[in-house]
């Protein structure tokens, strides 16, 4: 929020309002009378005004030898500080007044950045949306990783349902169940969803999709209509869940004392062991794989050391050189770089190159001449599906169309995504994916 | 163990490290002479690299094993992920930028220099924009801090979960700053910098990341950072301009940052709101925790970094850091908590920094349990993981700064455990 231009005009309007009324006022009293105590008034003002002077004379007369004091002391220790050779730091100044940096922003600049919604609603743009329709925005742009129902796909986050469960062991926080104010809902979609689409959905969309979450969380009915007018009145489950950081009172009274150094306790034993071994192969990333060992057979600890040497562990591997990771074919072109950079916009749903496994979409190695719809293990759309049965097959033509309109070259495809306007992109990406052709 | 036990347990580890010397570099020791100082080498007779070969270095090929990783299944996406520092095979303090973590929401982005913006709005007198060159060109300082992502550890709070400290502690770095004191920017636009107003802070990319920061910590030591390690940010740290701050949890350093808003009141983002809040056993949460508090590892031995030289002269070797100030002291136990030794600092710790400790032993070979404890100038002791389950119980997800405990076997094999 800009500070609020009342602030500015309320003073100056109201001193001229005041300088009016006193106008009006004096021009209506008696003339004698005025006189007089006006000239009564002014001889007492005088000896205030000569009695004032006296002591403001007197505390900057102090002042000034308080400073003169400090200056004479700072300037000891700094021909002490130069004479020893030491620390001349200083924090980096301020100046009064500023640097006259930067420049006044546009009110149109502020309008466009200044987008973020505080839990009393403001910052809200008008508008409205219902759920009914929450639920077909949301199947076209949000349920390919939150599920059509927000119960979430994969690893991404469910957005429904969990109440009741923050208590348990394993608690589902939702926006349903764990969220405290509907505004941060409505901020984080506007702002930073869809995921790799961010800041294209319209005020109403963003309504309409927070009315179905708040409908798939069965906190609304489905004709519920979510707008700026009734946005405050809508008060969440868990708003008052949260307490503010109590960790000086609880934690930092308790942990601040000096710490336990002999016979600490009278012996100790593992009780645990690393539930996952991490590989870490040479091209990068981690391996992770259960751990076979336990506890069994571990020597006991008293302060004299290990209870016993054990038998039988495991010798430490020997990690090879590692090997610099292959680069693909034509890396070097300028077109498939450029295509490496537009890809960013794929690569959250699509794995490619060495190792790349089904994601939220298919893996795209070797994808020219691949039949569509035909990634084992892939959960393909019906219009996919069909494509495989008539046997098409994947083609540079083919995949420029349906990248320039996704939904309109393949109507009903599960990806969300709104497609590349520029024909350069379209080469460039291409040409990344051609890169990775075995 | 009984004095009849040792001299077979020292013959044992004798033969153990004479074996172990034929495959590794144990040639130093070996008993003719070494070839590698009797015979002529390639690289004592042709040549070497000119000069600009790399005209910007990287580490040498034998070291390319230390790289930041990332445990795929933690997360949905590589975009909205994060990676762990190699801190197993790092040493001293300071962390280089190219083997840093990286915590993305929505991808690391290029922004150019001529391209960045950052505006100071809201509760300010003259909302203003600044361009890159305008950053450059306020009075400026130096620090070093750490960054620590408020999950490291995490995974821990279930038990002993991740074979290696590059994973139970690597969501932390550690860089020289250079950058502009906030409130210099604040003092320029003519902020309302009362103690109640707050700071909301946000970034280029289309995660955004807004966070709120109360004015008093706004005032204090926070900077808009344009250089680390002496270089500019990598893309990853936020290129051009990051906010540090410091002491505090990394969510809150936006990246890419381009926009400062003074508001009455905390925006209560997702960010500080879904994410970077813990649920208690009472299914109540705490938020607002921005503060890393004292914590301390053993980076080596520990699971990557087996001893491999046998019994004899070991360097146990750390990393110590808190959020509220220096680290004054280091304890280090060897049998998993009973006797405690006071551990040598590298040198005295900066505030809010990487401090390393050592403890230089004569190793005798028998099995240990490694745990280092950490305190700060606040008299702080960093707890064990029954103290913080105690308090916190077991569905937390940040702020784990428990001491860890690696077994060391007999072989110097290192593993994650948890202890009675």
């Amino acid at each position: 929020m800009s500070k609020s231009l009342s602030q500015i005009f309320l003073p100056a309007a109201g001193g001229t309002a005041l300088a009016a009324a006193l106008a009006i006022t004096i021009a209506n009293r008696d003339y004698g009378n005025d006189k007089i105590s006006s000239l009564e008034g002014r001889v007492a003002q005088v000896e205030a005004n000569a009695s004032a002077a006296t002591q403001k004379a007197r505390a900057e007369a102090q002042r000034a030898a308080e400073l003169q004091a400090e200056f004479e002391a700072v300037q000891a220790a700094a021909a002490a500080t130069a004479a020893m050779g030491v620390d001349l730091t200083a924090p980096a100044p301020v100046a009064d007044g500023g640097y006259g940096l930067g420049r006044a922003a546009h009110p149109e600049e502020i309008a466009a950045w200044d987008v973020d919604v505080l839990p009393d609603g403001r910052g809200l743009p008008e508008g409205r949306g219902d759920a009914y329709w929450g639920e077909e925005v949301f199947a076209e742009k949000c349920a390919s990783c939150h599920g059509d129902f927000a119960e979430g796909a994969d690893n991404w986050p469910v957005l429904a349902g969990g109440f009741d469960t923050l208590d348990d062991e394993d608690p589902v926080k939702t926006v349903g169940s764990y969220w405290p104010h509907l505004s941060t809902a409505w901020d984080y979609i506007h702002r930073s969803m869809p995921f790799g689409e961010a800041g294209t959905l319209t005020a109403d969309e963003t309504y309409a999709i927070v009315a179905y979450i708040l409908y798939s969380n069965d906190l609304v009915d489905d004709d519920f209509e979510l707008s700026h007018e009734n946005f405050a009145e809508f008060e969440m489950h868990n708003k008052d869940g949260f307490v503010v950081d109590d960790r000086a009172e609880l934690e930092y009274s308790q942990w601040r004392t000096e710490p336990c150094m002999d016979n600490c306790k009278p012996e100790t034993e593992v009780t645990m062991r690393s539930v996952f071994l991490v590989d870490t192969p040479a091209e990068g990333g981690t391996e992770s794989m259960m751990n076979p060992a336990t506890i069994e057979g571990l020597p006991s600890f008293s302060a004299s050391g290990a209870a016993f040497i054990p038998q039988a562990a495991a010798k430490p591997v020997e990690v090879a050189a590692a090997e610099p990771a292959a680069a693909p074919a034509d890396a070097g072109s300028e077109l498939v770089a450029a295509g490496a950079r537009v890809y960013r916009k794929c690569k959250s749903c699509h794995q490619i190159g060495d190792g790349a496994k089904n994601r939220t979409g298919p893996h795209l190695n070797g994808l020219f001449g691949r039949e569509m719809g035909s990634v084992d293990g892939f959960g393909y759309s019906r219009v996919f599906q069909s494509a495989q049965e008539e046997g098409r097959v994947w083609d540079e033509a083919e995949l420029a169309a349906f990248l320039a309109q996704p939904k309109a070259y393949m109507n009903g495809t599960k990806m969300a995504f709104s497609g590349l306007k520029k024909a350069e992109d379209l080469d460039a990406v291409i040409a990344y994916i051609k890169s990775y052709e075995n | 163990m009984s004095d009849l036990f040792k001299p077979s347990r020292r013959a044992f580890l004798r033969g153990g490290a004479a074996v172990a010397a034929g495959s590794v570099a144990g040639a130093a020791n070996a008993a003719g002479p070494d070839p590698l100082i009797t015979e002529l080498q390639d690289w004592e007779s042709y040549l070497g690299a000119g000069v600009d070969e790399t005209p910007y270095g990287l580490p040498i090929r034998f070291e390319q094993d230390v790289v930041r990783r990332n445990v795929e299944w933690l997360t949905a996406s590589p975009i909205s992920s994060i990676n762990f520092t190699p801190i197993h095979a790092l040493e001293g303090t300071i962390t280089p930028q190219g083997c840093a973590f990286e915590r993305h929401h929505s991808g690391a982005i290029e922004l150019a220099k001529d391209d960045f913006r950052l505006m100071i709005n809201g509760l300010v007198d003259k909302p203003l924009v600044f361009s890159y060159e305008d950053i450059e060109r306020f009075p400026r300082e130096n620090h070093v801090y750490f960054c620590e992502c408020a999950a490291n550890t995490g995974m821990e709070w279930a038990g002993a979960q991740l074979n290696g400290v590059q994973f139970t502690h690597g969501m932390i770095h550690n860089m020289e700053y250079t950058g502009v004191p906030l409130r210099t920017l604040l003092a320029e636009a003519g902020a309302d910098m009362s103690l109640d107003k707050w700071v909301y802070v946000e970034g280029a990319d289309a995660s955004s990341n807004g966070r709120s920061i109360p004015m008093e910590k706004a005032l204090d030591d926070v900077l808009v950072a344009f250089k680390a390690n002496g270089e500019a940010l990598r893309m990853e740290h936020g290129y051009p301009v990051r906010l540090v701050v410091p002491g505090w949890e990394g969510n809150m350093w936006v990246k890419w940052i381009r926009r400062i808003e003074v508001v009455d009141r905390a925006v209560e983002s997702r960010e500080e709101t879904s994410k970077y809040t813990d649920v208690y056993e009472d299914g109540t949460a705490r938020k607002w925790t921005w503060v890393m508090d004292a914590k301390s590892v053993i980076t080596s031995p520990s699971p990557q970094m087996p001893i491999k030289h046998g019994a004899g002269p070991l360097v146990i070797s750390g990393l110590a850091w808190s959020g509220h100030g220096q680290i004054t002291r280091v304890d280090v136990s060897r049998n998993g908590g009973i006797t405690w030794e006071t551990a040598r600092l590298g040198k005295q710790g900066d505030t809010k920094a990487l401090t390393r400790f050592y403890l230089d032993v004569d190793w005798d070979g028998a099995p240990m349990l490694l745990q280092a404890r950490a305190m700060d100038e606040t008299g702080y002791v960093q707890p064990t993981k029954d103290q913080l389950r105690e308090q916190r119980g077991e569905n937390a997800v940040y702020h784990n700064n428990c001491i860890q405990t690696w077994y060391v076997n007999a072989e110097g094999v290192a593993e994650n455990v948890e202890v009675s």
